[in-house]
């Protein structure tokens, strides 16, 4: 376009988004980036300011200073705060990102060796932790992890989802002190749950290791997750379909069993198998009460049931290097499990409500 | 007045109720035992660990949370002959790890909730929320192995830097020149931890600031950071903090991964950067195993001082963040 004062020719002016960055920026952008790693290597290399940590400050501090300088140059005090500003936050979220990224990682690099198809139905009755990787499995445990969270998902399942129930449907006056109780309770140390059976059931009437009474503990942990996640989603059901139930005749309960819950069905699943991610890990109360087997046991009323938490801390605890493969191993088998209930609910949480 | 005789069949007079069917009755009770159960369960736990507890709370008094022996004396028959029990070096480890993993992660949380909430492009935050959400599922062992395996060669090599530069501070004074297992490590993984909670609980209370008011600051020319002070922090301040509370309620109850991090020794240590150390919940895993009845009594009476301390952190917690979203609307 030129400067002459003819009429505008209106059809060559083209929608622009002056608020996105144009390729020109992207590239200065790129540029001082690729600057900025650049003298930060160098210095590195040349100052006693050395390692990763400090190639990363450096970075970071060179990229600082070049953008907000150039937005100081070019626009003034406030663009460079808000550059600043901006360069930080992203700092923060990438800071926030290695050390996931460095669990996934390594995880999966070391516990990648041990895996072989006899691991998933063989126990470890007749193996130690120290023997070599293509012996022994964790079998025993992946059961005994079942039984321990389907039990606890039967006790817990219940109660979260008439807490929510509670919160959402009768909204008595007990609702806000019960909230806060949840919330409460949500904070409860697992041990200390893992703690409380013990002393209320393990030491006055059983006196032994049950994976029940493991169950039990996991049942408190799960609970909170449960009920809250749940309210959430009953309370996105719109207050409509309720007053329909009602218009037609329905009672509170029928309303409830056939209108509400049906419609939030999704989104309770997510509530369950976020529940179940809480607890799958859970280390400390299935050390005190189900104590830890190296065999399969099926039976969860009796017996030291094994776990992939024991499992793993027992592998680990062990030292060898074939033990701590056998940790990292274990490991992997646990984050894949997380993993897969994660997206289990991702799947069900992204389903429209009041399907 | 109509002269043809029509007969009207007047239905009886329907009883008008409010009152609630038997079924709605039974539906009402069943939903609030339900409802109820939290609560019976919280009172139990407190029951009950105080009813195991007792003796050992009569038999030391105060000095239960004052002294820092942990000590049981058998004679050759087995009796006990004399017992000191004191949680106050477990409990002042436990509030220096946690209150460092929070200074740690409140800022590092408060920054990628403001870069998830205004600053990232939609993809990246999509992305970023859902690994969060993720790195909030995993089961706490995960992070204990990761932090003696990856962690700890680099947490010790920063701890040596914090030593060299700032040793001259007594909490980062250091005399064995040995890093590994420390405090210090023990609050790092603590830190990355709770990073997730405090990040989603402060996305949250980011997203509720007004929009109205956004919109007026952007109207006035704001940059968004000038945005972020005139509306977001002000608004945000007391949910944030609340956030923080939540973080530091679940860092002092952690168990496995300080257990696997921290060299647990029974001394009361103000030197972060040395590996001596504790906390309340990992000095009950540690001695269970091998605890005679009597002691498994005092250790009970631990997990009521670490019951009662998390719910009056997460009471004010929740207090804070709720307080904040009563105005916020």
């Amino acid at each position: 376009m030129s400067t002459t004062s003819s009429p505008v020719d209106y059809s060559a002016v083209k929608p622009n988004r002056p608020w996105q960055a144009s390729p020109r920026d992207r590239a200065i952008t790129g540029g001082i980036f690729a600057l900025s790693v650049l003298i930060a290597s160098v210095s590195v290399k040349l100052t006693g300011f050395s390692g990763k940590l400090g190639f990363f400050a450096s970075f970071v501090i060179i990229f600082i200073a070049i953008t907000a300088s150039r937005e100081y140059l070019r626009f003034g005090n406030a663009l460079a705060k808000d550059t600043l500003v901006n360069t930080l936050v992203a700092v923060g979220a990438f800071i926030t990102l290695i050390p996931i990224v460095s669990i996934i990682y390594t995880v999966v690099s070391r516990g990648f060796k041990g895996l072989y198809p006899g691991l998933f139905y063989r126990d470890m009755s007749l193996n130690a932790p120290n023997d070599p990787l293509n012996v022994g499995g964790l079998g025993h445990a992946i059961v005994g992890t079942l039984l321990l969270v389907s039990v606890a998902l039967i006790i817990s399942v219940p109660i979260g989802i008439l807490t929510a129930l509670y919160l959402t449907e009768i909204k008595g006056n007990l609702s806000r002190p019960i909230r806060f109780l949840v919330q409460a309770m949500s904070g409860v140390p697992s041990i200390v749950a893992g703690l409380f059976i013990f002393s209320a059931i393990l030491l006055p009437i059983t006196k032994d290791n049950s994976s029940i009474l493991g169950s039990l503990a996991l049942a408190i942990l799960m609970v909170p997750t449960v009920a809250r996640t749940a309210e959430e989603v009953l309370n996105l059901i719109p207050n409509d379909l309720r007053e329909a139930g009602v218009a037609l005749g329905g009672t509170q309960w029928r309303t409830v069993a056939m209108i509400v819950v049906p419609a939030a069905k999704s989104g309770l699943i997510t509530a369950v198998i976020l529940g179940i991610a809480r607890i799958a890990g859970e280390t400390a109360p299935v050390l005190l009460l189900a104590g830890g087997g190296d065999k399969f046991n099926y039976n969860p009323t009796s017996g030291p049931m094994g776990s992939l938490p024991y499992y793993i801390w027992r592998s680990f605890g062990a030292g060898s290097e074939e033990a701590i493969a056998r940790a990292w191993t274990g490991l992997l088998v646990l984050l894949l499990i997380v993993f897969a209930l994660f997206a289990a609910a991702r799947f069900f949480g992204n389903r429209k409500v009041g399907k | 007045m109509s002269t043809t005789e029509t007969t009207y069949v007047i239905p009886e007079k329907r009883e008008l109720t409010t009152k609630p069917r038997f079924s709605d009755k039974v539906f009402r009770g069943v939903v609030t035992g339900g409802g109820l159960t939290s609560l019976v369960v919280l009172g139990l736990i407190f029951g009950f660990l105080l009813y195991q507890g007792y003796d050992i709370f009569r038999a030391q008094g105060f000095s239960f949370i004052t002294s820092s022996r942990w000590d049981v004396t058998f004679d050759d028959a087995g009796n006990i002959i004399s017992s000191d029990f004191g949680l106050s070096a477990m409990l002042i480890g436990t509030i220096i790890c946690s209150f460092i993993a929070v200074l740690i992660a409140v800022p590092i949380s408060v920054a990628t909730a403001l870069y998830l909430s205004f600053y990232a492009p939609p993809l990246v935050k999509k992305f970023m929320v859902t690994v969060i959400d993720l790195m909030a599922a995993f089961p706490s062992i995960l992070f204990g192995i990761w932090a003696y395996a990856i962690l700890m060669p680099s947490g010790a090599y920063w701890a040596k830097l914090l030593n060299k530069y700032f040793g001259f501070i007594p909490v980062f004074s250091n005399d064995q020149q040995v890093y590994d297992s420390s405090p210090f490590i023990a609050s790092l993984i603590l830190a990355i931890m709770i990073i997730p909670i405090i990040t989603s609980i402060s996305r949250e209370i980011f997203s509720q600031a007004p929009l109205d008011r956004i919109q007026a600051a952007y109207a006035l020319g704001a940059t968004r950071w000038a945005m972020i002070r005139a509306v977001v922090i002000p608004h945000g301040r007391s949910g944030v903090i609340g956030g923080a509370m939540l973080g530091l309620g679940r860092a002092m109850g952690e168990t496995v991964a300080v257990y696997t991090v921290l060299n647990l020794v029974f001394a009361i240590n103000w030197k972060i950067l040395f590996g001596v150390g504790g906390n309340v919940a990992s000095l009950i895993l540690l001695k269970f195993g091998e605890a005679t009845p009597f002691e498994i009594k005092a250790l009970m009476a631990a997990g009521l001082v670490l019951f009662v301390l998390t719910l009056i952190v997460n009471f004010s917690a929740d207090l804070l963040v709720r307080s904040f979203g009563g105005k916020g609307k």
